[in-house]
């Protein structure tokens, strides 16, 4: 039933720009043969209601991503940097909105 | 992770109090084998549901009543397709590659909701299947928005936004049949007598007789109980089907004051388990549209491959001899 010549196509991810003005947001992933078809179907797939003005497609296999195990020294260091962020300073109210 | 790292709690007792945490599991965290499993099982049944879901409806394509009645059928078989895609995305996101999914289902070893293997025999019957399948389905698919799983869930979020068109135009072909003849409205009913009790089996067995369950509520995949799930439907639906008119076939049926929900009637548990078991009226039927469908696309799935494969040797060799021209 199957035809074993074929080979599967690879899986790609899909990005959607909702409108001009904001960045473009991973929805989902779709397999195509080419990225053409990928951005065939990601329209098909994805934007079946105006959900998009602009849509990425880019190989699944190209994305690095970094691993769970490296939560820690990648993002722990910042816990500690309080100072980074503006409720750290205690400005009197008299000053005004800063 | 907030849980005090004692020497005493496990691997899997850490995962458990990551879920009951409301966290969400994504694809490269740890989990056990049992949830990566069930995960796989239970996303890709419900994307073969979604998939052999348009063969009932599809049926009824050509023979709308209405050009407007058309349209809306083919977008919602079309989003029906879409539900399929987002979910075997999903489900891959847990390592099981595309074509074992597929073939699963075309060699009849996966499993798929047992009410798509309910014959589609008048127009009636589009009413119905929106106004009561997608219902069942919705209740489901809402409290699946909130499983633990990143992937699941994002696409349940997706799903359920569609579904609710899918829903209102069912009961929309209610509406208008059972405010219509006589004949129109006794085909509604008719509808109604065959799809009702099917659609309250869909939300699986009771309780005491779901063995997976309890397993699947403590890791956070479900979050309602099969039972519960079913009443909230019985109960909203009643209402719905006493603005149409039209009489749910179950005489036990009646509002249990001190409950504050309906009661109803016992449930058929030997034909659904029939049907699972592969004898409903359409089993065979529905698997052999599929396994037509795959194999009359293979041509056109290997023409891609080649197209593909020929393009990018062209690009290739057009890169390297522009780089010797340099
Ligand atoms: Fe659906
Ligand atoms: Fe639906």
């Amino acid at each position: 039933m199957k035809n074993e010549t074929s080979k599967p196509w690879p899986l790609w991810e899909v990005f959607v720009r909702s409108k001009n003005g904001l960045a473009h947001k991973h929805a989902g992933s779709l397999h195509a043969s080419d990225q053409e078809m990928a951005l065939k179907n990601a329209r098909d797939v994805y934007t079946r209601r105006s959900e998009g003005v602009s849509i990425w497609v880019v190989l699944s296999s190209s994305v690095i991503a970094s691993s769970p195990d490296d939560k820690e020294p990648l993002f722990a260091p910042s816990d500690d940097k309080a100072y980074r962020h503006p409720t750290f300073y205690d400005i009197p109210d008299d000053v005004g909105h800063m | 992770m907030s849980q005090p790292m004692g020497e005493s709690i496990s691997i899997e007792e850490r995962f458990e109090a990551f879920v009951a945490e409301e966290n969400r599991v994504e694809p490269k965290h740890w989990m056990p084998d049992a949830y990566r499993k069930t995960l796989v099982r239970q996303i890709s049944q419900h994307a073969h549901s979604e998939v052999v879901g348009m063969l009932p409806e599809a049926n009824w394509i050509s023979r709308a009543p209405s050009l407007r009645s058309k349209l809306i059928l083919l977008a919602k078989v079309q989003d029906e397709a879409g539900h399929g895609l987002y979910l075997y995305s999903a489900a891959e996101t847990l390592g099981t590659p595309r074509e074992k999914m597929i073939d699963d289902l075309l060699t009849g070893k996966a499993k798929y909701s047992s009410i798509f293997n309910y014959p589609t025999l008048t127009w009636a019957d589009m009413g119905a299947v929106g106004w009561l399948v997608d219902g069942a389905a919705i209740a489901n698919q809402v409290m699946l928005c909130r499983t633990s799983y990143g992937p699941y869930s994002r696409a349940m979020v997706r799903i359920c936004k569609e579904e609710s068109f899918h829903q209102r135009q069912g009961f929309e072909i209610m509406m208008n049949l059972s405010k219509g003849t006589k004949g129109q409205k006794e085909m509604a009913q008719d509808a109604l007598n065959r799809w009702w009790w099917p659609s309250v089996m869909m939300f699986g067995p009771s309780d005491d007789n779901s063995p997976n369950s309890a397993q699947s509520m403590r890791w956070r995949i479900k979050r309602k109980s099969n039972d519960e799930l079913r009443q909230e439907y019985i109960d909203k639906t009643v209402k719905q089907a006493e603005y149409l008119g039209l009489t749910i076939p179950d005489k036990d049926l009646k509002w249990n004051e001190d409950t504050g929900h309906y009661d109803f009637g016992e449930i058929d548990w030997t034909e659904f388990f029939d049907v699972i078991a592969g004898n409903g009226p359409c089993n065979a039927e529905r698997i052999a549209a599929r396994q037509k469908a795959h194999n009359d696309g293979a041509w056109v799935r290997d023409a891609a491959s080649a197209y593909a494969k020929k393009q990018s040797r062209r690009k290739k060799l057009e890169e390297e001899t522009q780089d010797s021209a340099a």
